[in-house]
C-alpha cells in the first residue's frame, strides 16, 4: 500500500525531486521565498540527496546555471517565482532555444508594481511565448506526480518543463500526498542520457550565431518539437497511469457531459469551482468546469472536445494582459474555437489577482453571470471580477 | 606557495605545445590583439576544456553557424552570465564525477572567455558570485577597453581621455571622463587563490600564468590586455607593440596575486613616458598637454601602490621568460 503524508506541498515538491535523483540544483531562494529550494539545501547538506547545490546570488544566475549544467549532462532543477522569474527572462529563452531539459518548479504569484507576494498567474504569462512547457497543478499531489512527468517529458523532448503551483494556496499549505515507489520511479525515470553536450571527448559548439539564413529554420525546429512534445506528454501520463492509477488530461472536465455553461480555468481554483458546480448542479442547473491541465503546447483538439455542447463558457484568467482583447487564457480560447464549427459565447473573467480570494460562493456568482449571457451577449471583450467600487 | 603550483614547470620556446583549440579561419579583424591571447590560453589549456564565452567579439568571429573556431566544447549562453553559466559546467563535472556518470581521471578544464563589458560592467554580479562561491574555474577577461563588437562603445574599462562613440572627443568633453575600473582590486577582494595580468606581447607569461590558473584549486582570473587596432585607430602590424608599450609605460603592469600575495612579474624601473603609448593610438589624438600630463601623473602613482603592495610581500618580481 502507498503511504500517505500530511506535507506541506512545497516540501512536498522538493521530496519528488530529490527522489527524481538531480545532479545539479541552482536556486535563488527570494523574491519571493518558498520551502522547496530551503527543504532541497536540507537534503544535501544532511547527505540525503547527492547532488550540486549552487547558491547562486539570483535567479538570473539560478538559470544561467542550469544552461550551464544541463548542457554538460546533468539533471537540474532550479524553483522561482514572480520578479525572478522576470529577472530569469532572457535566459528562459536560451533554455528552450539550446533544447536543454531543465525543470523548474514555478510557485506562481503576482507581479509588481504594486509590489505583492501573493498569488495569481502575472508571473507565468510573461513567459508564455518562450518555448516552455507548461503543467498547472491543482493540488499537492498533483504537484508531486508533475514534477516526476515534468523530467520524464522534458528528458524525452529535450525541452525545459515549468511545473506551476499556485503560491500559498498550494506551495504553503499541508496536503495529504503519496510519494511513488523509488524502485517505480527508477523505471519510470531512466538517469538521463543526453547525446550533444559539452564533452572533451566529443567538443561541440553550442549557442553558435542564428545568422538570418539559417535562424528561421532554427525557430520553425524547435516550434515542431514543441507541438511533438504533445504525444511524448500523453504517453508519460499512460505509463504513470498504469503505475499508480492516477489519471493526467492535457484537459480535464467536471460535469461536462450535459452541461449548458462551463467555467474554464487553471490552477487550484478549480478546486474552489468544482465546489460551486457541487452547489448548483444540487439546484438542477447543468454546469460544469474545463480545467486546463496542459498550457503549452496548448491543447486545442483537447480543449474543443472538452467544452462538449456547452452554450457559453466563462474563462477566468489569472492575469491581466494589458491592452489585449483578453486575459491569457481568453485569448487562446477564443482562438481556439475560432477554428472550430462551435462558437459558444465567450465571457472573460479576469479574478483573484494577487491571492484575493475567489470562494465557491464567488464561482456561483460568476456561473450565474455566465447563464445571464445566454439571451444577451457581454457587453466588453472581457471584465475584471471583483473590483471594490 | 600553494601546493597545485609547487612542482609548476612552465612553458618555454621550446617545450610550446602544437595543439590549437582555436582553429585558424576565424573572422576577426587583422591585428586583432585579443584573439591572439586567446589561442594562447587554449594552447596553454589542452584539449581537456569546456570553453564558456560572452557575447563579444571572440563570440562573434568563432561561431556563425554552421562554422566554428573552437576545437574545445563550446557554449555561448548570454552576455552578463558566463562566469555562472561555467559555475553550472563545474557543478555538473563535479555530481557527474562523484555519482560515477562522467568517467573522466583528468582534471577538466572549465575556461570563461569575457570582454571587458561583459566583465566590468555587465557581467560584474555574476563574476563576483561564482569568484565568491569558489568554483574551480578560470575566467579571463579579454579586455580591448570598450565595446569593440558592436562599433567601439566606452565601457569601464575603457581608459582615460579615450574616444569612444559614447565618450567622443567632443568641443567641451574630450573622451571618456573617468579612470580605469580598478577590475582586478574588485576580483582580489574575494580572497581568490590566483588572479594575474597579462598581455600578449608576452606570450611565455600569458601562456604560464594561464597554466597556473588551471592548475589552482578554485576560482582563478585572469586580466588580459587585450589590443584593437579598428577600434583603438593603431596599425595593424603595430597591435603587439602597442600591446609591449603599455608594459613599458606601466599603464598595464604585469603581475599575479596568489593568495592575495602581490608578485610584480616585470620591473619596469625606467619607464618610457605614456606620451609614446599615447601617441601610436587615433583614440587618444585630441588629448591635450594637460590632459597627457594628468595620465602621466596618475600612472605613476597607480604603479608605485601596486610596487609598495608587492613590496610589502618581500618581493617584487619573478623570473621573466619571454625575452
Amino acid at each position: 500500500m502507498t503511504k500517505k503524508f500530511a506535507k506541506e506541498v512545497s516540501i512536498a515538491v522538493a521530496e519528488a525531486v530529490a527522489q527524481c535523483k538531480v545532479d545539479v540544483i541552482s536556486a535563488y531562494p527570494i523574491t519571493p521565498q518558498t520551502h522547496i529550494v530551503e527543504h532541497l539545501a536540507e537534503l544535501v547538506n544532511n547527505g540525503e540527496l547527492d547532488a550540486e547545490y549552487i547558491p547562486v546570488e539570483s535567479e538570473h544566475a539560478a538559470m544561467s546555471a542550469c544552461i550551464g549544467a544541463a548542457a554538460t549532462g546533468a539533471r537540474t532543477f532550479t524553483s522561482t517565482s514572480a520578479q525572478g522569474l522576470l529577472l530569469m527572462y532572457e535566459t528562459l529563452f536560451i533554455a528552450s532555444g539550446m533544447r536543454l531539459p531543465i525543470v523548474m518548479a514555478l510557485v506562481n504569484r503576482s507581479v509588481s508594481a504594486p509590489i505583492s507576494i501573493w498569488n495569481d498567474h502575472s508571473d507565468v504569462m510573461s513567459m508564455r511565448d518562450a518555448g516552455w512547457i507548461h503543467f498547472f497543478a491543482e493540488n499537492g499531489q498533483q504537484a508531486v506526480d508533475l514534477i516526476y512527468h515534468a523530467y520524464k517529458v522534458a528528458e524525452k523532448t529535450l525541452l525545459p518543463v515549468a511545473v506551476n503551483i499556485d503560491g500559498f494556496i498550494l506551495s504553503h499549505v499541508v496536503e495529504p500526498v503519496t510519494f511513488l515507489d523509488q524502485n517505480l520511479l527508477d523505471k519510470y525515470l531512466p538517469p538521463l542520457k543526453i547525446k550533444y553536450k559539452l564533452d572533451p571527448k566529443n567538443p561541440i559548439t553550442i549557442g553558435a550565431i542564428g545568422v538570418p539564413e539559417i535562424y528561421t529554420e532554427a525557430k520553425k525546429a524547435q516550434d515542431e518539437a514543441l507541438k511533438a512534445s504533445y504525444k511524448i506528454i500523453l504517453q508519460a501520463w499512460k505509463d504513470f497511469e498504469k503505475l499508480t492509477g492516477r489519471k493526467y488530461l492535457p484537459v480535464e472536465t467536471y460535469q461536462m457531459e450535459d452541461a449548458e455553461v462551463a467555467i474554464v480555468i487553471m490552477g487550484s481554483l478549480a478546486e474552489n469551482a468544482m465546489n460551486a458546480v457541487d452547489i448548483l448542479r444540487a439546484k438542477g442547473k447543468k454546469v460544469g468546469v474545463v480545467r486546463i491541465r496542459l498550457w503549452r503546447p496548448f491543447p486545442t483538439k483537447d480543449f474543443l472536445k472538452a467544452i462538449g455542447k456547452v452554450k457559453t463558457l466563462c474563462v477566468v484568467d489569472r492575469a491581466v494582459s494589458h491592452g489585449a482583447t483578453g486575459g491569457p487564457v481568453g485569448i487562446e480560447v477564443r482562438s481556439a474555437l475560432y477554428q472550430s464549427n462551435k462558437r459558444p459565447r465567450v465571457l472573460n473573467l479576469i479574478a483573484g489577482l494577487s491571492g484575493r480570494d475567489v470562494t465557491k460562493e464567488d464561482f456561483v456568482e460568476i456561473f450565474e453571470k455566465t447563464f445571464e449571457t445566454l439571451t444577451k451577449k457581454p457587453t466588453t471583450p472581457y471584465e475584471i471580477y471583483g473590483v471594490k467600487e | 606557495m600553494r601546493p597545485e603550483l609547487k612542482n609548476f614547470k612552465g612553458f618555454t620556446l621550446k617545450n610550446l605545445p602544437e595543439y590549437e583549440g582555436f582553429a585558424q579561419g576565424h573572422r576577426a579583424c587583422q591585428g586583432c590583439g585579443t584573439v591572439l591571447p586567446l589561442r594562447l590560453a587554449l594552447k596553454a589549456l589542452g584539449p581537456n576544456t569546456i570553453a564558456v564565452t560572452s557575447t563579444g567579439c571572440m563570440e562573434i568571429v568563432s561561431s556563425p553557424f554552421p562554422y566554428t573556431s573552437w576545437n574545445v566544447p563550446w557554449i555561448h549562453v548570454a552576455f552578463e552570465n558566463s562566469a555562472t553559466v561555467a559555475s553550472g559546467i563545474e557543478a555538473a563535472i563535479k555530481a557527474l564525477k562523484r555519482k560515477g556518470k562522467l568517467k573522466s581521471k583528468e582534471k577538466i578544464n572549465v575556461v570563461v572567455f569575457a570582454g571587458d563589458g561583459a566583465t566590468f560592467d555587465i557581467g560584474l554580479q555574476w563574476l563576483s558570485g561564482a569568484l565568491e562561491r569558489g568554483h574551480d574555474f578560470v575566467y579571463i577577461c579579454l579586455d580591448n577597453e570598450a565595446y569593440m563588437n558592436t562599433g567601439v562603445q566606452r565601457s569601464g574599462a575603457t581608459p582615460f581621455g579615450a574616444h569612444t562613440t559614447t565618450s567622443p572627443a567632443g568641443k567641451i568633453i574630450k573622451g571618456q571622463t573617468t579612470w580605469k575600473k580598478n577590475l582586478m582590486g574588485i576580483v582580489i577582494a574575494h580572497n581568490i587563490p590566483y588572479a594575474a595580468t597579462a598581455n600578449p606581447a608576452f606570450p611565455i607569461d600569458l601562456m604560464n600564468k594561464v597554466k597556473k590558473a588551471a592548475l589552482v584549486n578554485g576560482p582563478a582570473f585572469i586580466h588580459v590586455y587585450a589590443t584593437c587596432p579598428t577600434g583603438w585607430g593603431t596599425k595593424s602590424e603595430d597591435s603587439l607593440l602597442t600591446a609591449k608599450l603599455a608594459v613599458e609605460t606601466r599603464v598595464f603592469p604585469l603581475y599575479e596575486v596568489i593568495d592575495g600575495k602581490y608578485i610584480i612579474n616585470r620591473k619596469v624601473d625606467k619607464p618610457k613616458p605614456v606620451e609614446e603609448y599615447l601617441k601610436i593610438q587615433r583614440r587618444f589624438r585630441h588629448l591635450t598637454p594637460e590632459q597627457i600630463a594628468y595620465i602621466q601623473e596618475r600612472v605613476n602613482q597607480e604603479y608605485e601602490k601596486l610596487l609598495k603592495l608587492a613590496e610589502s610581500f618581500g618581493e617584487t618580481q619573478t623570473e621573466q621568460k619571454d625575452e
